[in-house]
């Protein structure tokens, strides 16, 4: 974790990817680009269809080549990845850069125990014996907060609770202490309590061995909690990037204003009708034209020439801080205004 | 493991007993009567009351079942033929031969049958349903998908035939099918029984074929197969490791169930290759009324079946840890 | 609380699911205790709110009111007559007044009919011929949850996942009922569209004088949609309130721990207060003695383990905040509620 080192540990730029499908082309990710450092938590946030999964599994290669174009970079340390050969993806996958899936228990093998689907990535990567790779395993279970290890490095996934599952596949994506974590909604499918214990142990080890994190979400209050960037997504681009307070405190886009407002919070008022954002989530088979929010966006008509609707808004990143809206400062700063007027009223 | 084993045979000793039951009743329910056909044309009612004596069905229904029951675990005395020593399943109506024997006699043509296609059919049909998942969408799937919905169309009195007019009539490829002991000469049993084997297999093959292929495609989209992917595992690594494991439950339930099907007889192949299996036998009781026969056939493939599904569970258990067995 | 009858009277309400073992015969061995003993009421045009965590037996309770399931003790009134074993024909009046929404707005309606068919579906079963003709009904029904009448002849696949929730409130409707059970009407659905079932739902509740009770997991929903809240662990109800009295005073030290774990969406200057519940939920299959939630409460001692503690209104408790609790926790221990955020957060 070395704050001198400015060159961005991961790196991507102008990521396209498309899959062809018996209906089309989809346009899963549309020009993409970002950096993470080291020892640092992207927050990736986005609703279904936004791109931000099929970002992560580009990344590490899992994409079905048959189907799918990849255009764009992704240079993991200083090493491109796209077009890199699968021995090289395979040697880095689990080694270098791990992954940790939502549904723990459907992305564990059932057939193996959780010892055994642990040490088997120590085994590949580190050329560990059988032996080694156990107490491997023993020693990662104990670390992500799993009581009796020893005994439990022998049960089958389906003998694990729902939190225990999660920390089991986060053991194992850190076996080899990979430098770069993709974490993709690891907690969606837990308890609030067990959430906070995952994102607790996450920060946690983070802290411990520097890894980089890209942590996937749809949940805002996630992302407050753990990321230290924030890049919000929508059909398939990215439409606003800064730091969590930036993007939480002064958000510059209407696609995230709706996402903050619509979410009722545990002291807000109860009365009165939630803001949600109108219409459902664009299909990426055919995507709007110009900006891809425009259709459900209350801000487009502000825009003169019907801009939104024919050009698409160019994101213009300066110091890590940035969206891509047609809207102006002044349009902006006046909403917000009247937000926080609203607020007072 | 040992509950499980001890349930399913009380249970399987269940289902034999009702199973011996109902082909009992069945059988009386039929409008025909057994000693009236033994006892000829010059028919006396003392005649016709001994036959039904001697063949044991003057009694009431209850006490003959009774009586067929003890038989088989204690043995028990006919009047005509003596005493008949456990597992006793009485004598043929017909032929006044021992059931048992009878049924010895042609078991090991049918479970020879059964057993020595079973072997090609899984080694092929897995084989090239491996084949097409891997090469899924490829030209090789193509081909396999369609050999195999060509293949499973065909029916043995169709292929059977034409085989033996290939390979054996005109050709003189293989030889004509017969069935040798397989302990007298192995290399004989094998060679009498190659040509049915094969076309058994034709058409078995087809099905695990299409099977193996849509559960190794349906287990490669699963997340875990993802996760090991994920892990830097390669994909072979990942189908044989992971992969393979998800596709093989299923079709060992499917197995289960036709290796019940092939044990209880192939009529069909029997009767296309001349070879006197279980399947021609109870055709031929059933035609001539000889409820022993019927019922001691009924007993011993339906056993085979019962024993076939408990192994099956048993492997499945072995495969899955998730199924408790118990 | 006023002195009529409730429209639904829950007490003592109890269902266990059993185990079957043994050997060689099977037989029941055991009991799931999903839910143990519950007490509430909800008034006409009330929403109670349940919340709980996953196995804490919400939604087996949320059958259980609407008779899905029968219970196994305990009893269950609407507007005062009996419902807990109720038949088929007795129950039949009633099941058009008690209605469900369900999570999975994919799986609960039938690919193969139309928009049409699924919302006239309860109209049809239960006989009912609204003046107008049901399609009339059906097409008012689908103006009120806010989708096109057009659209009358359409699929389920032709909607969104949001349009095919309002699919299940419209069904929910046909009927005109008076109580609508929703069981996590939300949770599957994407953050921006939530908003909008939410607002739907009120809608409903309030001009239509519809109650509701409303199981989720989020707590910030329940707060917004429900007067009134009960929290539940493990098959009890730990602590029931009005949702003021609940999110700012919770005395019931898991109602604490849950509120507290909640992550909110903004950049605090102070952190809030954090409790960390260790280990998992137990099984309740063999739920802990006394109180259930002692083996992860920091306040544990002998007496939580030998008594199960009454839900009841707890010293300073106001009247209708009923906790289950020895040692209830004391207002002003609790960390005062982040009030003000950052005052230019757009929330």
């Amino acid at each position: 974790m070395t704050s001198t080192d400015q060159q961005p540990f991961l790196s991507v730029k102008d990521l396209k990817v498309h899959f062809s499908t018996e209906d089309g082309v989809v346009k899963a990710v549309d020009g993409l680009s970002f950096d993470l450092m080291r020892g640092k938590t992207l927050g990736i946030v986005g609703e279904s269809g936004s791109g931000k999964s099929v970002t992560n599994l580009t990344i590490l290669g899992l994409h079905n080549p048959d189907s799918t174009s990849v255009e764009g970079s992704i240079e993991l340390d200083g090493q491109e990845l796209n077009g890199a050969p699968e021995k090289t993806l395979e040697h880095l996958r689990g080694n270098k850069m791990a992954m940790i899936f939502q549904d723990a228990l459907a992305s564990l093998s059932p057939y193996h125990t959780i010892g055994a689907q642990i040490g088997e990535v120590y085994r590949k990567h580190k050329g560990a014996s059988k032996k080694e790779a156990r107490e491997r395993a023993v020693e990662m279970l104990r670390r992500v907060g799993i009581p009796q290890p020893e005994s439990r490095v022998d049960n089958y996934p389906h003998e694990f609770s729902g939190g225990m599952r999660q920390r089991a596949m986060i053991a194992m994506a850190l076996v080899c202490d990979p430098e770069l974590l993709i974490a993709d909604e690891p907690t969606t499918a837990l308890d609030v309590t067990v959430q906070a214990q995952i994102m607790d142990l996450l920060k946690d080890l983070q802290r411990e061995f520097g890894t980089a994190i890209i942590f996937i979400t749809h949940d805002l209050g996630v992302i407050a909690d753990i990321a230290d960037e924030v890049l919000v997504m929508y059909g398939g681009r990215c439409v606003e990037r800064g730091t969590k307070k930036e993007v939480l405190s002064s958000p510059r886009h209407p696609y995230t204003w709706g996402l903050l407002s619509s979410m009722p919070s545990l002291d807000g008022p109860v009365d009165v009708p939630l803001n949600p954002i109108p219409g459902s989530p664009p299909s990426l088979l055919n995507p709007p034209s110009g900006c891809r929010f425009h259709p459900r966006c209350a801000f487009a008509e502000k825009v003169d020439g019907n801009r939104c609707a024919k050009e698409s808004p160019v994101l213009e990143i300066t110091n890590g801080r940035g969206s891509a809206c047609h809207l102006t400062d002044e349009q902006r700063t006046e909403y917000l205004a009247d937000l926080t007027a609203a607020k007072h009223h | 493991m040992f509950r499980f084993l001890v349930r399913r045979v009380l249970g399987a000793v269940i289902t034999l007993f009702i199973i011996s039951a109902i082909t009992f009743m069945l059988f009386y329910a039929v409008p025909r009567d057994p000693a009236r056909m033994a006892c000829g044309k010059l028919c006396t009612p003392e005649t016709l009351q001994l036959i039904r004596h001697n063949m044991g069905i003057d009694e009431a229904l209850p006490v003959q079942y009774w009586h067929w029951i003890t038989g088989i675990f204690l043995g028990r005395e006919y009047p005509g033929f003596g005493h008949c020593n456990a597992p006793c399943l009485g004598y043929s109506f017909v032929n006044r031969e021992p059931v048992l024997s009878t049924i010895a006699d042609r078991f090991p043509t049918t479970v020879s049958l059964a057993l020595g296609s079973a072997v090609v059919f899984l080694i092929f049909g897995i084989g090239a349903g491996m084949l097409a998942a891997v090469k899924q969408g490829k030209a090789l799937d193509k081909i396999a998908s369609s050999a195999s919905l060509i293949a499973s169309s065909m029916q043995i009195y169709f292929v059977g035939p034409l085989a033996l007019y290939f390979l054996v009539y005109q050709f003189h490829i293989l030889d004509q099918p017969s069935y040798n002991g397989f302990l007298d000469d192995p290399l004989s049993w094998a060679n009498g029984l190659l040509v049915p084997w094969l076309v058994l297999a034709l058409i078995w093959t087809a099905n695990y074929t299409r099977m193996t292929r849509s559960q190794l495609v349906e287990t490669l989209t699963e997340d875990y197969v993802r996760t090991a992917r994920a892990k830097g595992m390669s994909r072979r690594n990942v189908f044989f490791r992971f992969a393979w494991r998800g596709a093989m439950a299923p079709i060992i339930t499917i197995f289960g169930i036709d290796l019940g099907t092939l044990l209880g007889g192939a009529m069909i192949t029997e009767y296309t290759f001349s070879l006197q299996g279980i399947g021609l036998l109870s055709v031929k009781s059933v035609q001539t009324n000889d409820l022993p026969m019927l019922l001691g056939i009924m007993v011993i493939t339906s056993s085979f079946v019962v024993i076939a599904n408990i192994v099956v569970d048993a492997i499945y258990g072995l495969i899955d840890p998730r199924i408790r067995l118990a | 609380m006023s002195s009529t009858t409730p429209l639904l009277d829950v007490s003592g309400l109890t269902k266990h699911f059993p185990i079957k073992g043994g050997f060689p015969i099977r037989r029941t061995v055991g009991a799931v205790q999903a839910v143990d003993g519950l007490d509430f009421q909800v008034a006409e045009g009330e929403s109670l709110g349940l919340v709980g965590e996953s196995g804490c037996g919400k939604s087996t309770t949320g059958r259980l009111i609407t008779r899905l399931l029968e219970p196994t003790a305990g009893k269950v009134s609407y507007r005062g007559q009996d419902i807990t074993h109720a038949s088929r024909k007795e129950l039949a009046p009633i099941r058009s007044e008690i209605q469900m929404i369900f999570q999975d707005p994919y799986a609960s309606l039938n690919p193969r009919h139309t928009v049409g068919k699924i919302i006239s579906g309860p109209m049809e079963i239960n006989d009912v011929n609204p003046p107008g003709g049901r399609e009339n009904r059906v097409r008012e029904l689908l103006e009120i949850v806010g989708l096109n009448p057009e659209h009358y002849n359409r699929f389920p696949h032709e909607f969104s996942g949001g349009q095919r929730q309002r699919i299940g409130v419209a069904r929910a409707l046909a009927l005109e009922p008076k109580l609508i059970v929703a069981d996590e009407p939300v949770s599957a659905l994407d953050v921006s569209i939530q908003a909008q079932v939410v607002n739907l739902l009120q809608k409903v509740q309030k001009e239509l004088g519809i109650a509701f009770v409303f199981i989720a997991h989020d707590l910030a929903i329940v707060r917004h949609f429900s007067q009134r809240v009960a929290v539940m662990y493990l098959g009890k109800i730990v602590e029931i309130a009005d949702r003021e009295d609940l999110y700012d005073n919770p005395r019931h030290p898991y109602t604490r721990a849950l509120l507290s774990a909640v992550p909110e969406a903004t950049v605090d200057a102070a952190p809030r207060e954090r409790i960390r519940l260790v280990g998992d939920v137990p099984s309740p299959i063999n739920p802990p003695s006394g109180c259930r939630f002692r083996t992860r409460c920091w306040k544990a001692t002998e007496k939580c383990a030998t008594e199960a503690p009454p839900l009841v209104q707890a010293d300073g408790n106001k009247p209708g905040h009923l906790t289950a609790c020895h040692y209830p926790e004391m207002r002003d221990t609790v960390p005062a509620p982040r009030l003000s955020k950052d005052p230019e957060a757009a929330a």
